[in-house]
């Protein structure tokens, strides 16, 4: 078994924000099935606030943790905030990851970052009508 | 919380008879067996005794069996040592695909020190085909190393048609036989082999002691250079204590054999067949017959190992999986791979190895943790969101 921190642990156990929304306002899809890991997180913003996070993912204890922990440090936050989630940072937050862990478990922000550019994206073309 | 252990493939326990063999070794009877005074003569005897008691499992003679540091030195000493003796005739080795590191990655370094190497491929149940070796046999080929049995997947392998193949062509023939030996019967000469790798901690037996056998005749260069021990093809003072501890768990698995196949393949046999009812989409990895008695492999799809393999932890429940994230080295099972899994599939594989102490209510108990273990990592997973929904993305 990896060493995962208490943290990693207590995430993975209990996973934040399992889910999808419907008729969300941005998707982000990240990884392949190759490499181990694949997440999608769903967004639902209000305000220009990340009003919602859920999120799905195949991938192992530390694919989940990070997750789980990005849906919950995004959540209510500007999107202005949400996009300076960092891999690092999420790391920091989970009191570390595994070194191995660290490049391909630690999609979270990518994805929701992908997210967050979806909405922005469909609002731009939105704008143009 | 309830204890069940089924990962005997990553090390079976420690019989007790076999600790109580090792114990004056590690005490009193201290000596070097290369010494010439009583305590030397003491462990030599102990020493020789067990080179009897492996030699015996396998139908071999005891003068013939090198003691090493485990399964893994004796692989890298087979392969190397076989090819380098022998370098002056060819430059050519054939493996397996699907073969244990320490097989395959010690014919990649051969490579790299200028040898030619051929990967043999396997079918859909991990299984060599003699005419793939045939085939790949060459003029310059001085070795070819299949395993007996896959680590991974239980898959027995048809040894002794391979070994009708290389004996015709005049090539050497390893097997890595450390899944098998002390598992199920291992004779060399019904094999046809010309060396055999064993491990004592897969038969109860202690970690950090193995052996090579080479066939009378059989040139090898020597692993580790020094002393005249193991006859001058394996230097270094031998671990006394753990050659014990291999001997008498290879008397053991002699005399027990029978009896405790018919306990793993029991148990094997009802999760084979009770798993995939209670779990949909679950496929089962090897050979549907021509299996290890005491091994139960899965891939559950559209999930991932790890996880699995924790929460099912969390529950008591020790297993193993050959997916990407419990490798350090972050890839899939090249044994999965190479018996043409995908990447996805390759992900949710799960080992169940069973041993000795294992019972029906082992069984009964990973029946009711696993499948809500499976639930809620699919209700947590995309692509089993993507399968509900179209219908595609399985297998």
């Amino acid at each position: 078994m990896p060493v995962y921190s208490e943290k990693v642990m207590e995430h993975f156990m209990n996973p934040r924000n399992v889910g999808e929304i419907e008729n969300p306002d941005g998707v982000g899809e990240v990884g392949n099935p190759v490499c181990g890991d694949m997440m999608t997180f769903y967004i639902k913003v209000k305000d220009n606030k990340l009003d919602d996070v859920k999120f799905k993912t195949f991938g192992c204890g530390a694919a989940i943790a990070v997750s789980s922990m990005v849906s919950e440090m995004a959540k209510g936050k500007t999107l202005e905030e949400a996009m300076k989630i960092t891999p690092r940072s999420v790391a920091d937050e989970l009191e570390g990851l595994p070194k191995q862990k660290f490049h391909c478990s630690n999609l979270g922000a990518q994805a929701l970052n992908k997210a967050i550019e979806d909405y922005l994206g469909k609002k731009k073309e939105g704008g143009k009508k | 919380m309830k204890k069940v252990y089924l990962d005997n493939a990553a090390t079976t326990p420690l019989l007790p008879e076999v600790r109580e063999a090792m114990l004056p070794f590690l005490g009193e009877d201290f000596g070097n067996p290369s010494c010439l005074h009583d305590w030397g003569d003491t462990a030599r005897e102990a020493m020789e005794n067990a080179r009897a008691q492996v030699a015996q499992l396998i139908g071999a003679d005891a003068e013939e069996i090198i003691f090493t540091a485990s399964g893994t030195e004796s692989n890298n000493f087979a392969v190397k040592g076989l090819a380098l003796a022998q370098q002056n005739k060819g430059k050519h080795v054939v493996v397996s695909a699907i073969e244990h590191f320490s097989a395959l990655h010690s014919a990649r370094t051969l490579e790299k020190w200028g040898f030619e190497l051929s990967l043999v491929p396997v079918d859909k149940y991990g299984v060599v085909n003699p005419e793939d070796v045939r085939r790949s046999i060459k003029k310059d080929t001085v070795l070819v190393s299949i395993m007996h049995a896959n680590n991974e997947v239980g898959t027995i392998e048809p040894i002794t048609e391979i070994a009708k193949v290389t004996k015709e062509r005049g090539v050497v023939f390893h097997t890595d036989a450390v899944a098998t030996v002390g598992t199920i019967p291992v004779d060399i000469e019904e094999l046809g082999v010309d060396a055999l790798s064993l491990a004592g901690n897969q038969f109860y037996g202690p970690k950090g002691v193995g052996a090579l056998w080479v066939r009378k005749g059989v040139r090898i260069l020597p692993f580790l250079d020094g002393g005249v021990q193991e006859g001058g093809r394996r230097a270094g003072t031998e671990n006394v204590p753990a050659i014990v501890g291999l001997g008498k768990a290879a008397e053991l698995a002699s005399l027990n054999m029978a009896s405790r196949i018919e306990h793993l393949a029991h148990l094997r046999n009802r999760l084979l067949t009770e798993l995939p009812n209670k779990i949909e989409h679950v496929v089962v990895t090897g050979h549907p017959q021509n299996r290890l008695p005491g091994h139960a492999s899965f891939c559950v799809e559209f999930i991932e190992g790890e996880a699995m393999l924790m929460l099912l932890n969390s529950r008591g429940v020790a297993v193993t999986s050959g997916s990407a994230c419990t490798s350090r080295a972050l890839k899939a099972s090249h044994v999965l791979i190479a018996m043409g899994l995908s990447h996805a599939l390759a992900q949710g594989s799960l080992l169940f190895s069973f041993g000795l102490d294992n019972t029906s209510e082992d069984i009964d108990y990973v029946l009711e943790v696993l499948p809500p273990i499976v639930d809620r990592l699919r209700q947590m997973s995309p692509l089993y969101a993507k399968f509900t929904k179209t219908g595609k993305g399985g297998k």
